[in-house]
């Protein structure tokens, strides 16, 4: 792949030029998860002769709550197998490694957010959250301290500069299967500015016989796809251990599974425990598949219908951050816009017109139906590779 | 880079006569020291002669040392070697006490908590701001159920001297057993035991120039320590396994070598004051006048430890800043908390701790870096303002 680190760095602005230190001027912070992507990255970068630190951010304590904790806890972010493998391959790679405490932090912004959203009746994105409040910003100040310019990340996404504007663009990763995107559209103009993306032009079969060839320790290691902090995608086991650690007795949130008529169909242990679109664990009986059609916390109901009844013709987003445009009225993007919406990480994105309502907040109307639109989920707007915006849905 | 160290109380360098005689017992003495045989002889010799040396050097008698294998196995030899006869002796009737201070290391700390589980109660005595135990708490915790009281000699992360004589005499007069952690004391400046007065004094090799895997207990002829694990009949049945006789040897050439970190102060005199003079919002944690010679805890303002810990190392200097869990994440001190810091606080806080092997121009290099750094990390502030 083309190496673009030093020409991008050193065509920073100077407003987002941090503080160097004079002896590391050119250091660059890797991410270390102790997995093969993050891993690679740091082997390509000393490779290609740049002066590399790994940096492990410690997020959160698997045993910190040990009613759900597992032994088979390898494999998990924040695992000490997984900080043992990042030191063997700083060692390997032959770099200055530590380990940095975020847990305060990341319980903070990430794992009280999502409780708060997912009690609220809606299924937030954890990754999204730790990527814009974490993973850049607390590991772009990580990297200030220790006087590195740029940082890199085994993410795979794409970095690229409007040729005349200068602004920062993201575009989805080469290998479609492993794109990224969806949750790193929280990032800024500063942040992308200084972000290394290496494995954006890669596939991820590409990644592995590269990891091979550095002989990384880890080059055959396998990988989670799981939330971090919640053992075996089991939210609702999560949230009760959680609440419970909190002085909550989850028990209190009982309440009815409903139709759309508001009939009741059974009973429940929490609507938290259920998600839009879900078709397992309700212990119904019916002549039609039952969905999840909607969850509400506060009157603690749960309304299920089939799988028509899944279907929304369009979906209003909030907070959106414009990306890689600078918003609706430029050259760039009409109104309404057309452009493409992902609505969950593996979403194939549909077309969709776009129309602002206000700054922050747009309206998408899709030409096809989408199913299982999900509250509290982001919704993120493409433009062919290009990632416009991203929001979250109401 | 070159790199220079200043985390003593963590771990020392093994001294060079130390390491030529571990290499040459390691060569020369290969016998099991319980055997019969030539070659057991050899090692017995060797290993006594270890015990004589060790012995020597905090004031007793050779038969009241037990060798361990470290700092936290003589922690837990000591307490549990007290404490569990005590516990199972009692029938269930007046629960037996046992007394610590919340600034002792994780090595006392956590075998406390674990005789709580074993049906003991526990009193975890505060200290002041100086981070030096109250002795009016203790005089006031003391009760007839009290079988053992824990504190220790010097404070690993503050270098606070904890008032061991009048503890001593305290436990003397009410009958408890007194226990001392002496790992940060012991083997660098003088200490005696019989002056202190107390009954177990736990001391650790690599603090003081021999390898890590070797330590000992002073066991105050009289005492009956039980034993806490179970096989042969080594050590006079206090602590079974077959004697490390080389890192003995090496622990007794360390405690032979007298020397002495005395001198140390001056130069972390120069250090502490470098770091006051030229660092805005700087201060020193804990006492100033009762303190190990070669250690300062300094806490810099509105900047993480850790922060300083990193770009430090990445400088080439080796400090630390609270201490390290299992994955190497650093937990705010619980010494700087217990001594009524505020979380941010202790976690802006740093230890140094100097060597015998440091030097004027080291110390002069690290104020230099300290000072460049926290100018560097206050200049990309909010960079790591605390969340």
């Amino acid at each position: 792949m083309p190496d673009r680190s030093g020409a991008r760095a050193s065509a920073l602005p100077p407003d987002v030029r941090p503080a160097q230190m004079p002896d590391t001027a050119d250091l660059i912070a890797v991410a270390m998860s102790g997995g093969v992507d993050s891993s690679t990255v740091a082997a390509m970068l000393k490779r290609d002769g740049h002066n590399v630190a790994g940096l492990t951010m410690q997020l959160w304590n698997q045993r910190r709550l040990p009613e759900i904790a597992t032994e088979a806890a390898t494999g998990r972010c924040c695992s000490l197998d997984d900080v043992y493998d990042a030191r063997r391959v700083a060692e390997h790679v032959g770099m200055p490694y530590y380990v940095v405490n975020l847990e305060r932090q990341f319980e903070k912004n990430v794992v009280e957010p999502f409780v708060e959203e997912y009690l609220a009746g809606r299924t937030p994105v954890p990754c999204t959250l730790c990527n814009t409040f974490i993973k850049f910003d607390r590991f772009l100040e990580l990297a200030d301290s220790v006087g590195a310019r740029s940082i890199a990340t085994g993410h795979y996404a794409r970095i690229t500069r409007h040729p005349e504007t200068g602004r920062y663009e993201m575009r989805t990763a080469v290998d479609a299967s492993k794109d990224q995107t969806y949750f790193l559209w929280g990032l800024t103009q500063e942040q992308l500015a200084r972000t290394m993306f290496p494995l954006g032009e890669m596939t991820k079969p590409e990644v592995r016989s590269l990891a091979a060839e550095f002989n990384l320790p880890v080059a055959k290691k396998h990988e989670s796809y799981e939330i971090c902090f919640v053992p075996n995608g089991d939210y609702a086991a999560f949230m009760d251990a959680y609440l419970r650690d909190k002085g909550i007795e989850p028990a209190a949130t009982a309440g009815a599974i409903v139709d759309a008529g508001g009939r009741e169909l059974g009973r429940h242990a929490g609507a938290h425990r259920y998600t839009v679109g879900q078709r397992k664990g309700l212990g119904i009986a019916a002549k039609e598949p039952l969905y999840v059609i909607a969850t509400d916390s506060r009157a603690q109901t749960v309304t299920v219908g089939s799988n028509d009844d899944l279907l929304r013709s369009g979906l209003i987003a909030r907070d959106i951050r414009w990306l890689s445009l600078p918003g609706f009225g430029g050259q760039e993007l009409s109104v309404p816009a057309r452009l493409r919406v992902r609505i969950r990480n593996r979403h194939i994105p549909a077309w969709a017109t776009i129309y602002p309502l206000t700054e922050t907040r747009v309206e998408a109307r899709f030409d096809e139906p989408q199913r299982a639109v999900t509250p509290g989920q982001a919704a993120v707007f493409y433009s062919g590779d290009l990632v416009v915006a991203g929001g979250w849905i109401e | 880079m070159q790199h220079f160290y200043f985390d003593h109380n963590a771990t020392t360098p093994v001294a060079p006569e130390v390491l030529r005689d571990l290499a040459a017992t390691l060569v020369e003495v290969s016998g099991n020291a319980s055997s019969i045989h030539h070659f057991g002889q050899a090692a017995k010799q060797r290993l006594e002669s270890a015990r004589r040396e060790v012995a020597a050097r905090i004031g007793c008698d050779a038969r009241e040392i037990v060798f361990t294998s470290g700092g936290t196995e003589s922690d837990n030899l000591a307490i549990f070697g007290i404490a569990r006869r005590a516990i199972a002796g009692s029938a269930g009737r007046v629960r037996k006490h046992v007394i610590t201070s919340a600034i002792e290391h994780p090595a006392v700390l956590n075998a406390c908590a674990q005789l709580e589980r074993e049906g003991a109660e526990v009193t975890y005595l505060p200290v002041g701001p100086d981070g030096i135990v109250l002795l009016g708490a203790l005089k006031r915790a003391l009760r007839p159920a009290t079988v053992l009281i824990t504190i220790m000699h010097a404070n690993n992360e503050t270098g606070a001297l904890q008032p061991v004589r009048e503890i001593a005499a305290m436990a003397r007069a009410s009958g408890a057993v007194f226990h001392s952690d002496g790992v940060q004391v012991a083997g660098r400046i003088p200490v005696n035991v019989r002056e202190l007065g107390v009954d177990l004094y736990s001391l650790s090799g690599h603090k003081f120039g021999a390898p890590k895997g070797i330590g000992a207990l002073y066991v105050r002829k009289g005492i009956p320590l039980e034993p806490i694990s179970f096989g042969g009949h080594h050590e006079r049945d206090r602590r079974a396994g077959t004697e490390n006789v080389p890192g003995a040897s090496a622990l007794g050439r360390a405690a032979g070598l007298a020397a002495d970190w005395t001198g140390t102060g001056v130069l972390r005199d120069r250090l502490e004051r470098g770091i006051l003079d030229r660092v805005a919002g700087t201060s020193v944690n804990g006492s100033v006048r009762n303190r190990l010679p070669n250690t300062t805890n300094i806490r810099f303002d509105g900047i993480e430890g850790e922060a300083i810990v990193i770009a430090l190392d990445l400088r080439g200097y080796a400090v630390s800043s609270g201490s390290a869990c299992s994955s190497g994440a650093v937990e705010p001190s619980h010494v700087l908390l217990a001594m009524g810091l505020e979380p941010e606080e202790a976690r802006s806080s740093v230890r140094f701790s100097l060597g015998p092997e440091n030097t004027e121009s080291e110390v002069d290099g690290l104020i230099e870096a300290v000072e460049a750094s926290v100018a560097h990390l206050r200049h990309i502030s909010p960079a790591l303002r605390h969340a």
